[in-house]
């Protein structure tokens, strides 16, 4: 029965281990997929690469299917899992500085530890980036605190939110990914056909 | 060096829907053992905290969003999860990278219609808005997007929605640092 940790299976300093064996096959798996370049990653505004969205929606569909199928089995406690509490005002923008920053800088955070660390100065820029907004945010937070905390919704689910069972939800999204996959694949070769600057590296 | 469109000539990368049932067999993984997501910009969070206590704690103290992540016992915000996790993430980028033959020389990647500082302002304006905006927003592509919207979280979905849409939204205005 999981999860291990909080329900102690695992104990003591292991979850370092664990949190840095994790945090490997994350990058190994980003870089590996393409994610160190920037290029790469922006092409899913431009329509000549879609690899973002391919890997995010497999992703995210294998995940969901697998956590339901786990949860079915009685292999994994629900209740026990961290659903990200929705603070609706904060996360609003939130979203839309990320989205602002994903399209100017190319990359986001996970992605940008993987450029840097194959030796790309972008890369390294980026993350520098991060930290510094970090340290803007906290170091302004007085001035926003309220905002920060208002309209909080708790723990709540897609499938709580909509009305309908989690299954549902995951359905759904099996559903757009497979839709995405195809349309962006046809739009990907036709933009492909008309750029002559973009090269694979 | 060949600049011409090569969309044939095959890059050295995993099949995305490869790279993509691999990322989320971790995120099952991670999910089943500790309960939690992945997570990018916590590790960062976590240096800025400890280095801001480091040289003035007394202001760091006095702000309440470092002291939420300032340990009651006094010891260190970075024997945490999320920092292990982030150094994770660098030296598994850099082994993936090794294998393939990308790990290389210090290089800058653009747009051949953008000069090398153009690029690195719009990487440094980007990383600070993505700074500023992972905060808000409880978490980034890693921890609230993907994690979140795997785990059902409404907030989750909120932020992927966003981040794609506005960057959709905002494309055209940035194109020549791109295409």
């Amino acid at each position: 029965m999981g999860p291990l940790i909080p329900l102690e299976i695992i104990t003591g300093h292991w979850d370092f281990v664990i949190a840095l064996l994790i945090g490997g096959a994350f990058g190994y798996i980003l870089e590996a997929s393409g994610f160190s370049s920037s290029r790469m990653i922006a092409g899913v505004f431009y329509g000549y690469n879609f690899v973002v969205l391919r890997v995010f929606f497999t992703a995210m569909i294998v995940a969901m299917v697998g956590y339901l199928y786990f949860s079915y089995m009685g292999w994994i406690d629900m209740s026990l899992v961290f659903v990200l509490p929705t603070y609706l005002n904060s996360m609003l923008f939130g979203g839309f500085l990320m989205g602002l920053g994903f399209v100017i800088g190319g990359f986001c955070p996970g992605t940008s530890y993987t450029a840097a660390a194959i030796g790309k100065i972008d890369g390294v820029v980026f993350a520098g980036g991060v930290l510094l907004g970090i340290f803007i945010f906290s170091e302004l937070f007085p001035f926003y605190e309220d905002f920060y905390v208002a309209n909080n919704l708790g723990n709540v689910t897609i499938g709580e939110m909509i009305g309908v069972s989690n299954e549902v939800v995951a359905f759904a999204f099996v559903v757009i990914a497979i839709v995405a996959f195809y349309v962006t694949s046809i739009i990907e070769k036709k933009v492909r056909k008309n750029m002559t600057e973009y090269k694979f590296e | 060096m060949n600049t011409k469109l090569s969309s044939k000539r095959k890059p050295n990368y995993i099949n995305p829907y490869f790279g993509g049932v691999l990322l989320g067999l971790l995120l099952l993984t991670i999910f089943y053992v500790a309960g939690r997501g992945l997570s990018a910009t916590g590790g960062l969070k976590l240096i800025v905290v400890t280095l801001v206590d480091k040289i003035a704690p007394e202001h760091a103290e006095n702000n309440a969003y470092y002291r939420m992540f300032l340990p009651k016992d006094g010891s260190s915000p970075l024997s945490n999860w999320l920092v292990f996790g982030a150094l994770g993430t660098f030296f598994g980028g850099m082994l993936s990278g090794a294998i393939s033959g990308r790990l290389g020389k210090l290089r800058i990647e653009k747009s051949p219609k953008i000069s090398n500082t153009t690029r690195l302002i719009a990487a440094g304006v980007g990383g600070i808005l993505f700074g500023i905006g992972s905060q808000f927003g409880r978490g980034c592509s890693s921890g609230a997007a993907l994690s979140g919207t795997s785990a059902f979280s409404f907030g989750g979905l909120i932020i992927m929605a966003l981040m794609f849409g506005v960057g959709y939204v905002f494309a055209y205005f940035f194109r020549k640092l791109w295409i």
